[in-house]
């Protein structure tokens, strides 16, 4: 070290300091997802504030029906990602991909029954995001979580190609722990979406 | 151990091609060198925003005045009241924050320091976008130039119908993206305070500085990503054919003031906090006695960060709301002017009784002082609802903004580019260019914006591009527009005596303040890394117990 670095010190050594700090990944994720909470809860109440309001149909209870097979899979993909984690973190990187295999399908699943369910809105029933204010509301809040779940998936497919190329191990468990309280927090999401859009909505 | 090793010898590094240290800083990811580009990058929209506002004032200065056709007024005024907040105080506060948390709270740089550098590209970005919509927003309309929808940008001014071309677009792109970047920017902020303390600096031993920007750190968290929603909102409005803020298809535009002022007022405490946090540290070393009160201006900062979120519709009595709503954001406008009272009795009672030095940062942080409780009081006479019906969007309420923006947040910030100069280049600054800074800006401060307010009580609107002459605005129009020559002096100075310095001035030392917070332990300006060991603290005033080891804070704490 060809510099000084610290001129004065202040190593203070005649007491031990009992002094624990928590981990900067899982704050830094918790503070994003309050943040991604205040994106979309502008978007919620954007949504309440306009049910009812479209001049013009088609409207949400002729055209929407419950997507209950989908959301269940979404909602069982955070069993899946909590198990695999867990699996991880015990060292078991074999169970941990299977178990990270179905969380991916089971994400997929859900943007494919999305897809399915966009495809026969617009095509069958008409209903585009410049139809009506209920088209722009309801375009915006489920594309906006539908763009989360792909932003998750594209994350934890780059984790699975990492695990099949045998760079994930057990000491990667916290980084997994934090990928998963993302995926945990999309999930939450939709459980408010779908109480907004399928139930109070409807 | 002493003081007496601050006076080592530097190695000396022989010159390198300008394209190496180019790359270097481009592509660096220490805190001290992005804290330095935000600042930088600050101080240049500083002067455009600086030259759009005078540009408004010359067209002002007389009725019936012809420099600027409205359209081109209609743009200065957009582009100042953007660039200002966003690409200008942000800036400031945040390139303060990353130099200075990891330094103060003993910690070699930032949680995330890759994400630091991409969030200040981001910024910059912004910046530049807001920018090139002079060149690229006529698109194929040859309608656009710069953004004209007002910093606020009402709807449905902004819908494609009376936005034609790309200005618009352009306006919203640069804040979201720039949006982008302040949340990236705070969640990098609240983890480093959180994660990266030094041993023994509890939350409760930490710098004021740090506490403040913890606090700034989650307002922004709450309040950008709002902006960022309704920006979203608006861009599918304006490329999808969406009617979120569509009138004529049943969406409402007073919703999109909602989402606007829910960001727009914390905003307004997201800038000043780091202000009071400036003003936290720099009171003290120059009163030569510890802060008065610590634990209170703790929970005096978090209860107006709480109250600041509840307080956004008071920009918006003038648009008809009803008396429960209109009740309700005047009693926590009322509200919030307790704990910030409380922040102003504790500044003045750490300066009570003690050997105060009035050297430039000091006398700045006085003039906020006062500044701020002037701005105060216009603001809680502004958020009393009846008054506010007669005064909205007059120049009584851009006076009241001003005073809180140029005399306590940039009176502050000034404060801390001289506190800290010495930190970050390693040079002393002129003090006398400094107290000439200082006087001029002081002077031209007040007679542009205390003079301000009487043609807004006299019933002048604000955003008028002229004025019809016997109204008994011409004089005070006069005099405002004086005070901005002054204040430009005032920033000539300022800028010359940073530039001089850094290249002339005298060598500072790691300590000229005789300071007690941990970034003045080590040299200036600080090596990468910062410490070579980790510091451990026992206090809030780290330096103070190396220093007098016979008495040392730690025993009264």
């Amino acid at each position: 070290m060809g510099r000084t670095m610290n001129a004065t010190s202040i190593a203070l050594n005649d007491q031990e300091l009992n002094f624990s700090r928590p981990a900067r990944g899982r704050v830094g994720m918790f503070v994003l997802i309050v943040a991604e909470a205040a994106i979309f809860t502008i978007f919620v109440v954007a949504y309440l504030f306009y049910i009812g309001k479209s001049l013009t149909g088609p409207v949400p209870k002729d055209v929407l029906s419950v997507p209950i097979f989908y959301t269940i899979c979404l909602l069982s993909s955070s069993l899946t990602i909590h198990l695999a984690a867990k699996a991880l973190r015990l060292g078991s990187v074999r169970s941990f991909a299977t178990l990270w295999i179905a969380t991916i399908a089971l994400g997929a699943a859900f943007v494919y029954g999305t897809a399915t369910e966009w495809h026969r809105l617009i095509y069958h029933d008409g209903l585009t995001i410049s139809t009506n204010l209920f088209g722009t509301t309801y375009y915006s809040l489920v594309g906006l979580h539908g763009f989360h779940v792909v932003a998750g998936l594209v994350a934890l497919s780059i984790v699975m190609a990492l695990t099949l190329r045998g760079n994930v191990k057990s000491e990667h468990a916290e980084r997994i722990d934090v990928l998963s309280l993302y995926w945990h927090f999309v999930d939450v999401v939709w459980v408010v979406v779908f109480t907004v859009v399928y139930v109070i909505g409807r | 151990m002493s003081t007496d090793a601050l006076a080592l010898p530097r190695t000396e590094r022989p010159s390198r091609p300008l394209v190496d240290t180019l790359h270097e800083w481009v592509t660096t990811v220490d805190h001290k060198r992005l804290g330095i580009l935000y600042l930088g990058y600050a101080l240049v929209f500083l002067v455009i925003g600086g030259i759009e506002a005078g540009i408004m004032r010359v067209q002002l200065i007389r009725a019936h005045n012809d420099f600027v056709s409205p359209q081109v007024f209609n743009r200065m005024f957009t582009m100042h009241g953007t660039t200002m907040i966003f690409f200008v105080v942000m800036p400031l506060v945040f390139g303060f924050a990353n130099y200075l948390i990891p330094l103060m709270i003993g910690a070699r740089d930032m949680a995330f320091p890759r994400l630091n550098a991409f969030s200040f590209w981001l910024t910059a970005f912004g910046g530049l976008l807001l920018y090139f919509s002079l060149v690229g927003a006529n698109g194929l309309y040859g309608a656009g130039n710069a953004p004209d929808v007002g910093w606020f940008a009402y709807a449905p001014l902004t819908s494609r119908t009376f936005s034609v071309g790309h200005s618009t677009d352009f306006w919203t792109l640069s804040l979201l993206v720039s949006g982008f970047g302040s949340i990236g920017t705070a969640v990098n902020i609240l983890t480093t305070i959180l994660c990266m303390r030094c041993p023994g600096m509890s939350l409760a031993k930490m710098p004021l500085l740090a506490w403040l920007n913890l606090v700034m750190s989650c307002m922004v968290i709450l309040a950008i990503s709002p902006l960022t929603a309704a920006q979203l909102m608006l861009l599918v409005d304006r490329y999808l054919g969406g009617h979120f803020f569509d009138t004529q298809a049943g969406g409402s535009a007073v919703i999109w003031m909602h989402f606007f002022w829910v960001f727009g007022h914390p905003e307004v405490y997201v800038l000043v906090i780091p202000g009071f946090a400036f003003a936290s540290e720099i009171i003290p070393v120059f009163s030569r006695k510890a802060i008065f009160g610590y634990p209170v201006m703790v929970a005096a900062t978090i209860c107006i960060g709480f109250i600041g979120m509840s307080v956004w519709a008071h920009h918006m009595f003038t648009v008809g709301m009803d008396s429960n709503a209109n009740t309700f954001f005047v009693l926590s406008t009322m509200a919030i002017a307790v704990p910030t009272g409380i922040k102003i009795f504790n500044w003045l009672a750490t300066m009570w009784g003690g050997k105060i030095e009035f050297k430039t940062p000091m006398l700045f942080c006085v003039g906020f002082l006062f500044q701020f409780l002037i701005a105060g009081l216009t603001g809680i006479m502004l958020g009393a609802a009846p008054f506010d019906w007669q005064l909205g969007n007059s120049y009584f309420v851009v006076a009241h903004f001003h005073y809180v923006i140029v005399g306590a947040i940039l009176f502050t910030i000034f404060g801390a580019f001289y506190y800290w100069f010495p930190k970050m280049s390693g040079k002393m600054y002129i003090e006398t260019l400094g107290k000439l800074h200082f006087w001029l800006f002081l002077v031209g401060f007040h007679l542009t914006f205390d003079f301000m307010h009487i043609p807004g009580l006299l019933g002048m609107p604000r955003r008028i591009y002229t004025y019809e002459p016997g109204r008994g605005w011409d004089i005070w129009n006069l005099i405002v527009t004086i005070g901005v020559f002054f204040q430009a002096v005032g920033i000539v100075v300022f800028v010359v005596n940073l530039l001089w310095s850094y290249f002339k001035g005298t060598i500072a030392g790691s300590d000229p303040w005789d300071a007690w917070t941990l970034e003045w332990s080590t040299p200036s300006p600080p090596p990468a890394y910062n410490f070579a060991s980790i510091p451990e603290v026992k206090s809030r005033r780290p330096l103070w117990d190396v220093k007098h080891p016979d008495d040392p804070d730690w025993k009264y704490e």
